[in-house]
């Protein structure tokens, strides 16, 4: 045990690992490419249906099947499913994270826009305000904090789980783990584990201090 | 992407197998989590300055990824069903561990008091009233567990287990959809039928929390 921990750390911090198309430092940026294009994209598609859906009041029934149904989907079954479907393509690796991410931002905007004070809105459209002025001067800022840790929880999935791009061929940290099974090298496997789960807290840790300094001022 | 159906009659025997392994693993994965989070939800409960250690630990599990976690005990545990319980285990803490706590806190302080108050010692105050009070919160927990490790078992098959999951591979590897379909699909349904049976123990478990809402 000792020795396999002397040998991860020698393989974590050696050199050459670092280095070429096959190194640490160009496997995390494949890593981080996918895992910030699928939570992009899956924001770009979740926060307007929150949104709607927290604004409107209808659909809350959809959002929260949506969440238990999105938390049921085994990725791995999702991205072979799409790889048989699609080949050799991108599709499998985004279509998998951007479904994993989509239920937490969902969820999480539509309970922020719920958790807003219906007085203010009331107290906003009795000044006059229209529909659309009320949903973002008033109900977007105030579930910005809730939207924000839904974000986050998606991000974190996401990076945790963009390890099965490696599953179908393509790169990111998984590489090393997939890699290391097939040849039964104990020490690549955990150490494109470790990577990913310290890229994974180092994100959460980040993205959790960055939410507290945006929102000092409130008491959300 | 066609579904070749006499592969599935063909292998009704296996598919149930699988099911059943699958299930196995994520309710015992379940089981182990409650055993853990409750005692420690009961200790983070009353001493506070434990209470965001725990939660915050919890947490840090929580961004692990789960094939990570898999595979980092394979020096442990090698490749064995144990490994996939103790996996999905510390996923389940997460959930459990906070509902729980937030289930405990949410039971009102008078009510407590009264209990103690009619001379009920501490230990049946914790069984006998927090904890029957504590329960939709803790069930809701319980049912995002048991839902995530149906989800979650499938990730094992990297190490050789996996229940259902092993249909993936087995797809994958030869390039045939419709065993990948059917894990899909029957991954979903295990969820679905879990969650409500659930839903219905809830039901019964706790009878007030239907007669406030007939009132």
């Amino acid at each position: 045990m000792y020795e396999l921990f002397k040998n991860l750390g020698a393989w974590l911090v050696s050199g050459e690992q670092w280095s070429g198309p096959d190194g640490i430092a160009h496997r995390l940026a494949e890593h981080l490419q996918y895992s910030l294009l699928a939570t992009l994209i899956a924001a770009a598609i979740a926060l307007p249906v929150g949104l709607l859906i927290g604004h409107t009041g209808r659909g809350a029934f959809l959002a929260i099947n949506l969440s238990s149904f999105g938390r049921a989907l085994p990725t791995v079954g999702l991205v072979v499913l799409v790889f048989l479907a699609s080949g050799l393509s991108m599709w499998p690796v985004y279509v998998a994270l951007v479904a994993l991410a989509v239920p937490a931002i969902v969820t999480n905007t539509y309970a922020g826009m719920t958790a807003v004070d219906p007085e203010v809105k009331d107290a906003a459209r009795g000044q006059g305000m229209r529909a659309h002025q009320v949903l973002f001067q008033v109900e977007l800022p105030l579930a910005l904090p809730l939207i924000m840790t839904g974000l986050r929880l998606a991000l974190i999935q996401v990076v945790a789980t963009a390890t099965i791009a490696a599953y179908v061929s393509f790169g990111g940290l998984g590489r090393y783990v997939f890699d290391g099974l097939a040849q039964r090298d104990l020490v690549q496997v955990l150490g494109g584990a470790v990577l990913v789960a310290v890229i994974a807290v180092v994100l959460d840790l980040a993205l959790s201090a960055l939410q507290r300094a945006l929102f000092r001022h409130r008491p959300a | 992407m066609t579904i070749e159906w006499s592969w599935i009659s063909g292998h009704a025997g296996d598919l149930a197998a699988l099911t059943v392994s699958h299930l196995q693993a994520a309710l015992s994965a379940v089981f182990f989590g409650l055993l853990i989070s409750l005692p420690l939800a009961v200790v983070a409960h009353r001493i506070r300055p434990l209470r965001g250690f725990l939660l915050g630990l919890s947490n840090v599990f929580f961004t692990i990824p789960s094939i990570a976690i898999f595979v980092l005990l394979l020096p442990v545990s090698g490749l064995t069903r144990t490994t996939t319980v103790i996996g999905l285990t510390v996923y389940t803490l997460v959930v459990l561990l906070r509902n729980t706590v937030e289930g405990l806190d949410s039971v009102p302080t008078r009510t407590k008091e009264a209990a103690t108050a009619m001379g009920t010692r501490p230990l049946r105050v914790l069984l006998t009233v927090e904890l029957p009070l504590a329960l939709p919160v803790i069930m809701a927990g319980v049912r995002i567990a048991t839902v995530m490790s149906i989800s979650l078992v499938s990730v094992a098959t990297y190490i050789g287990d996996g229940g259902l999951g092993q249909l993936f591979t087995d797809g994958f590897q030869r390039n045939f959809p419709t065993p990948v379909l059917v894990g899909v699909a029957l991954t979903l349904l295990l969820a679905l039928v879990a969650d409500a049976l659930l839903v219905a123990v809830q039901h019964v478990l706790t009878p007030w929390t239907r007669q406030k809402r007939g009132a």
